[in-house]
């Protein structure tokens, strides 16, 4: 069971999914530390609208490519929240696309490193104390691109397919401690990143015929960090309105 | 800290450490391998973070790797610290 003080890690939290998925978490009884990079002011109007919802928040500037900042937001989140981080969605993301015949080494790496490495660096971090505690949630968010080829983000594809096989390898690693590590894989949803793209007829090819929203997301990444998704462990949960069926 | 980290010390956070992994302490001694307890790699790993935090010994993977005995464990924290 989560403890009552549990505090859960949202990186990438000011803003679309993240910021959804903090908003959801806190809803369901989490203290949520998100993190933020680029936009202080949507941190901390995430902050104030879980505030003003009741729940507990903080927001901890970290940049998921500094392995050096990550031990130090991990524990910034418990101190700052009085609780022990049991809880890491993995959402911060970049996208730089490009045909790959054309990807240069630099959109290549900030993809990987952002988008991979940056989540294996957190789940590393935090498991420890998931391990000790006997309890912990880990959710990846993934994508639909990588389980599914998109023209123009072989990078992201890569990334993401990546921590798909990251999250099921680990997740079996764990799973005898209480612990949990699942993905979503989002399809097209309503959000800056995907300002842009959801145009010639990319609305037409998903079959509910309409782009999705943070909230949809959110939903299923709360379920995935409750109590009741215990023995869920390993999985991808495709939230793309069939897009992947 | 090498001169208050003593075997004895480090023996007792082992075996404490061991029994909360669900081995049976009625088979612990520095001669029992990791094996027969069935302790497994998750729990070296646990066991490794258990050290740091109570002696500040750093133990990475390949350090752990080549302990097969409770007895190896202990000896490499004690000439660690």
């Amino acid at each position: 069971m989560r403890p009552d003080d549990a505090v859960i890690l949202v990186t990438g939290g000011s803003r679309g999914i993240g910021a959804a998925c903090a908003r959801a978490l806190a809803d369901d009884g989490w203290a949520v530390a998100l993190t933020y990079r680029t936009s202080p002011d949507g941190a901390a109007q995430t902050v104030r609208d879980i505030e003003a919802s009741g729940g507990r928040a903080t927001a901890i500037e970290l940049d998921v490519t500094d392995a050096g900042g990550i031990a130090g937001a991990v524990e910034a989140a418990g101190t700052t929240l009085g609780g022990p981080v049991l809880g890491l969605v993995n959402n911060a993301g970049v996208r730089a696309d490009d045909l790959a015949v054309s990807i240069d080494d630099d959109a290549w790496d900030v993809v990987l490193d952002t988008n991979l490495t940056g989540a294996f660096r957190l789940t590393r971090q935090a498991l420890r104390g998931m391990v000790r505690a006997r309890f912990g949630r880990v959710v990846n968010v993934a994508s639909v691109v990588g389980p599914r080829a998109n023209a123009g983000q072989a990078n992201y594809a890569a990334a993401k397919s990546g921590l798909i096989g990251f999250t099921r390898t680990a997740a079996t690693e764990v799973a005898r401690r209480g612990v949990t590590i699942n993905a979503v894989a989002p399809g097209f949803i309503n959000t800056d990143m995907t300002a842009g793209i959801l145009q010639n007829g990319a609305i037409d090819a998903i079959p509910a015929r309409r782009a999705g929203e943070p909230e949809e997301v959110a939903a299923c990444v709360r379920f995935l960090a409750s109590d009741g998704a215990g023995y869920v462990t390993g999985t991808t949960l495709f939230v793309d309105g069939g897009l992947s069926a | 800290m090498s001169t208050t980290v003593t075997s004895e010390r480090v023996e007792q956070v082992v075996y404490k450490a061991l029994e909360s992994f669900g081995a049976d302490p009625a088979e612990f001694s520095r001669e029992a391998t990791f094996e027969q307890l069935d302790v497994d790699s998750l729990d070296l790993a646990e066991l490794s973070q258990i050290a740091e935090e109570e002696f500040g010994v750093p133990l990475k993977g390949e350090d752990v790797k080549g302990i097969r005995t409770v007895g190896d464990a202990i000896d490499l924290i004690v000439s660690r610290a």
